[in-house]
């Protein structure tokens, strides 16, 4: 499919451009997807093949955009980076090496460079669906059709959106039938190496009435070399069933980091997603939640630790479509150095989504001089019955806190790492995985380090 | 408050304040639509010096250039026709000191509204502007003697032009946006008060904003400054007969509060349901300042408003409190925006709205604290009320913090008045509607608290009126 669309200058160097402020158009920009025909439905290419012109055709979101306001869609750096190489024998062992992950898990899929490495699926209760998304194309189109980005970007990254949906190759798609409960978390790794390399992983989560299922996503750069995921996930609940799913980006320092969330909740669904943001120079989170069932439960979560200059962006959408239904926003943000974050939320009630709880919190605690932490809580609401509230705050660590530590004679700079813990890690307890907290606790721990 | 209905204007019920309407007698009128043409009218007729007839057409250029924000505003700013509108209409008459000098349907407009009864109680000034200038505008003696100037802003500017011209448009630069370059090149009317260093003006200084004429454009221009530990509390009201045709009011108010100093700007916006009313305001306060805005809006089809505060010298402080009602057909989009200068300043916003029937609140806030600042505090409240199933209401605040030297919290809630409160008080004999209204009145009464007496009985007055036929 790929030859019709590619541009006349694809083979030949960049033209030189007459005005130097805009470069000419390189790296992603132009990198025209590869696709096998014969890998995939007729369906799928022929979207994908839409995505890579609606790509083409929409722009850069600008700085009048309100869903980047305070940030800045540059700071993904499109022309910079290229899809990534296939991996290297080298570093197929290096990331087997360095993948240490949870101790009780269902399954595991490992990624490198969005290339299958390792698939651990044999402990899994029968008729659960948990494969590869190369392999659900082939297996279960069906689903796919159904599922798979189906929901509208509305909050600012359709142009980014477009570019995975062109790409996107690896990742999982687990799919439980209904009353089935998988009581471990299927785990999922992504690694990127080689120097600006562009990975697209996709999570879809399906789950029939009643069913349970646990999922966390890993990103993470092999060599500390800079690159770019541009990560999609879809959570579908069904009615009753519950779902829980973690993104957790540790990318390298100067990586680029995107990930979408879109969260569809049928009648009493419970969805429990958490954002993890500890890598990546920029990283930005986009979650929507639609709670279109009567009932359904949303919660959302996420933890940052940004130090030097990162630049964490966040923007979520509690989308209450029916009546009582809840949702619950905790985003906790310690920021160092002269690092940024930027959360922007919006609880929008319908009309008739009568008796809805909707709460949205954003917390920042600031550790230095020159963090800069910037919050826009919303709220849009049009029925009645409804309670509703946002709160964000800003500021130091409390005086009293320290006091109290410090009056135990535990040091000045152990006070606040431990007060800086426990600020995070109430939110990681939410999630309900001891091991996952422990975990990104000896994360938070080690990054602690290098900040102070 | 109200006067008994006269006989010229027969059928007024108690229940439209505003809604009235004198034929128009107008000598100067800039036709419509809005041209070089417009402006250079406006400043023939007021006799501009020339570097404000220059400010007003770089004005103009700006107002032209500048696209309307409707990338983050609602899209009824669209349905304003700037080309339906006349922008200046006077009967070329001076300011009138004595109430008996005033022409009789103006005089009977400002006794309806009940102007020169709370001049005679409690306040120190009044002045009163019908459509572009000032009917009436008086000073009671023992304020003029402590060297209070209160006059409208065309006077100000040929009087006092030492001080008038130092602050003017420079709290809120023509560019700021769309409105306010709008207002900038079209300006008349308006308050200019300066209050000497020390004095503390006692009582309210008042102004009175009336449009009688249809299609029109009201672009008042109040610019205050209260001098080194001067205190000063002005209070302004609005109102507009209901025409068939949409009326856009713009106003640009600019307030200076110098060391130590206090300013208190008052409004109860009671404009009628086809008014624009896109107002830009926005107070420096200096070292140790204070600048409070108690802002009510309950009238107007659209109102944009986000009262500001620049907290310029250390100690500084900002208040913005708000309420706003938005019935059927309105939308009431206000808010507060606090902009945090020097050390150790600290602001405060709190906001109730009300949206009844299908009207439409929204808060849009803005909190910054920059760099290399410390000990700066911020403390943001709105509360939403939704009083029908149908009713709206949106909050976008915004809060910008850097360093670990501040702190800001905001909070925002929104909910309906409770079966169960409303139970128990029909239980007790009310009906529901009185029930209703008690409970509304319960949900703002701290804030009317902060009015003074006199207006803070209007309002409760107004809301009643306005929560009539929304229960049952």
């Amino acid at each position: 499919m790929s030859a019709t669309l590619a541009p006349a200058h694809k083979h030949t160097p960049a033209p030189v451009s007459q005005d130097s402020d805009t470069p000419a158009p390189s790296g992603l920009e132009i990198t025209v997807p590869v696709r096998d025909e014969k890998s995939a439905p007729g369906w799928f290419l022929a979207r994908s093949e839409a995505a890579w012109a609606e790509f083409q055709t929409l722009p850069m979101p600008g700085i009048k955009d309100e869903n980047w306001r305070y940030s800045s869609s540059k700071k993904i750096e499109l022309a910079d980076h290229k899809p990534a190489n296939a991996p290297t024998a080298a570093n197929t062992a290096a990331a087997l090496a360095a993948t240490e992950g949870l101790k009780e898990r269902a399954a595991r899929f490992v990624f490198v460079n969005d290339v299958l490495i390792e698939s651990e699926t044999a402990s899994l209760p029968a008729g659960v669906v948990c494969v590869t998304f190369a392999d659900a194309l082939r297996d279960h189109s069906d689903v796919l059709k159904e599922h798979f980005m189906q929901r509208e970007m509305t909050l600012g990254s359709a142009k980014f959106a477009a570019l995975h949906l062109a790409h996107v190759k690896a990742g999982a798609v687990i799919i439980v039938p209904k009353n089935v409960a998988i009581e471990k978390p299927v785990e999922i790794f992504h690694w990127v190496v080689g120097d600006h390399a562009a990975i697209f992983p996709h999570t879809l989560i399906v789950t029939g009435d009643n069913a349970e299922v646990s999922v966390v996503d890993h990103y993470r750069s092999l060599n500390g070399e800079g690159g770019l995921s541009i990560a999609i996930a879809d959570l579908v609940g069904g009615r009753g069933s519950k779902i829980t799913y973690a993104a957790c980006q540790e990318l390298a320092d100067d990586a680029q980091a995107l990930h979408l969330s879109s969260i569809v909740a049928g009648r009493d669904a419970a969805i429990k997603s958490f954002q993890v943001q500890l890598g990546a120079s920029f990283s930005r989170s986009e979650s929507v939640s639609d709670l279109i069932g009567e009932g359904s439960r949303s919660d959302m979560l996420s933890v940052s630790l940004p130090i030097g200059e990162q630049v964490v962006d966040q923007r979520t959408l509690q989308n209450h479509k029916a009546p009582h239904a809840s949702s619950d926003l905790l985003y906790k943000n310690a920021l160092y150095g002269k690092s940024r974050s930027i959360f922007s939320g919006l609880i929008t009630v319908d009309e008739g989504a009568h008796y809805t709880d909707a709460y949205q919190t954003c917390r920042n605690l600031l550790n230095s001089d020159e963090a800069e932490a910037t919050s826009l809580p919303g709220l849009e609401i049009s029925a009645d019955q409804v309670k509703c509230s946002h709160g964000a705050t800003s500021g130091p660590i409390s005086d009293e806190e320290l006091f109290y530590l410090k009056a135990r004679g535990i040091s000045d700079s152990e006070s606040r790492k431990l007060i800086i813990e426990g600020f995070l890690a109430g939110v990681i307890e939410r999630f309900g995985n001891g091991e996952l907290l422990d975990t990104l606790v000896a994360r938070i721990d080690e990054k602690l380090e290098r900040a102070v | 408050m109200v006067t008994a209905p006269d006989n010229d204007i027969s059928d007024i019920k108690v229940d439209s304040v505003g809604d009235f309407t004198f034929p128009e007698r107008n000598k100067f009128d800039s036709g419509f639509g809005i041209t070089e043409k417009t402006v250079d009218f406006i400043a023939d007729v007021k006799n501009d010096p020339d570097w404000i007839r220059e400010f007003r057409h770089k004005a103009l250029k700006v107002f032209q250039d500048k696209p309307m924000p409707t990338h983050w505003a609602t899209k009824d700013l669209e349905n304003i026709k700037f080309d339906e509108f006349r922008y200046y209409l006077s009967d070329g008459q001076k300011p009138k000191r004595s109430w008996d000098d005033v022409p009789d349907d103006v005089k009977k407009t400002f006794d309806r509204l009940g102007i020169p009864e709370q001049e005679r109680k409690f306040l120190a000034g009044v002045e009163a502007q019908y459509d572009s200038e000032a009917a009436y505008s008086n000073i009671k003696a023992a304020v003029a003697e402590q060297g209070v100037i209160f006059v409208n802003s065309t006077e100000g500017l040929h009087k006092h032009p030492e001080i008038f011209r130092k602050w003017f448009g420079k709290v809120i630069p023509t560019g700021d946006n769309k409105f306010s370059a709008l207002n900038s090149a079209v300006f008349s009317g308006g308050s200019f008060i300066y209050v000497p260093p020390g004095v503390k003006v006692k009582h309210p200084l008042q102004a009175y904003f009336r449009i009688n004429s249809e299609q029109f454009g009201q672009f008042e221009r109040t610019l205050i400054i209260a001098d080194e530990g001067a205190e000063v509390m002005y209070m302004e009201g609005c109102t507009a007969p209901k025409f068939e045709t949409a009326t856009l009011h713009s106003a640009v108010v600019e307030l200076v509060a110098m060391k130590g100093a206090k300013i208190q700007y008052v409004t109860v916006q009671n404009w009628s349901s086809n008014v624009f009313n896109l107002v830009t305001k926005r107070g420096i306060a200096h070292e140790d300042a204070e600048v409070r805005w108690i802002d009510c809006n309950i009238g107007s089809r659209l109102t944009m408003k986000y009262p500001g505060v620049i907290m310029k010298g250390k100690r500084a402080r900002g208040e913005v409190i708000s309420i706003a009602l938005a019935n059927s057909g309105q939308h009431q989009d206000t808010g507060a925006k606090m902009v945090h200068a020097a050390d150790d300043t600290t602001s405060n916003v709190i906001s109730k709205s009300i949206s009844i029937g299908q009207g439409r609140s929204t808060y849009r806030g803005l909190v910054h604290i920059p760099k290399h600042l410390k000990g700066c505090k911020n403390n943001t409240e709105c509360d939403a009320l939704l009083i029908n199933s149908n009713s709206h209401t949106d909050t976008y605040p915004a809060i910008s913090v850097r360093g670990n030297q501040h702190s800001t919290q905001h909070e925002a809630s929104v909910s309906q008045v409770s079966a169960d409160q409303i139970f128990y008080l029909m239980q007790r004999g009310l009906t529901e509607a009185e029930a209703m209204s008690l409970s509304v009145n319960g949900f703002i009464n701290d804030l009317v608290k902060e009015f003074p007496m006199e207006y803070s009985v209007e309002l409760k007055r107004l809301i009643d009126l306005e929560m009539e036929g929304s229960v049952g």
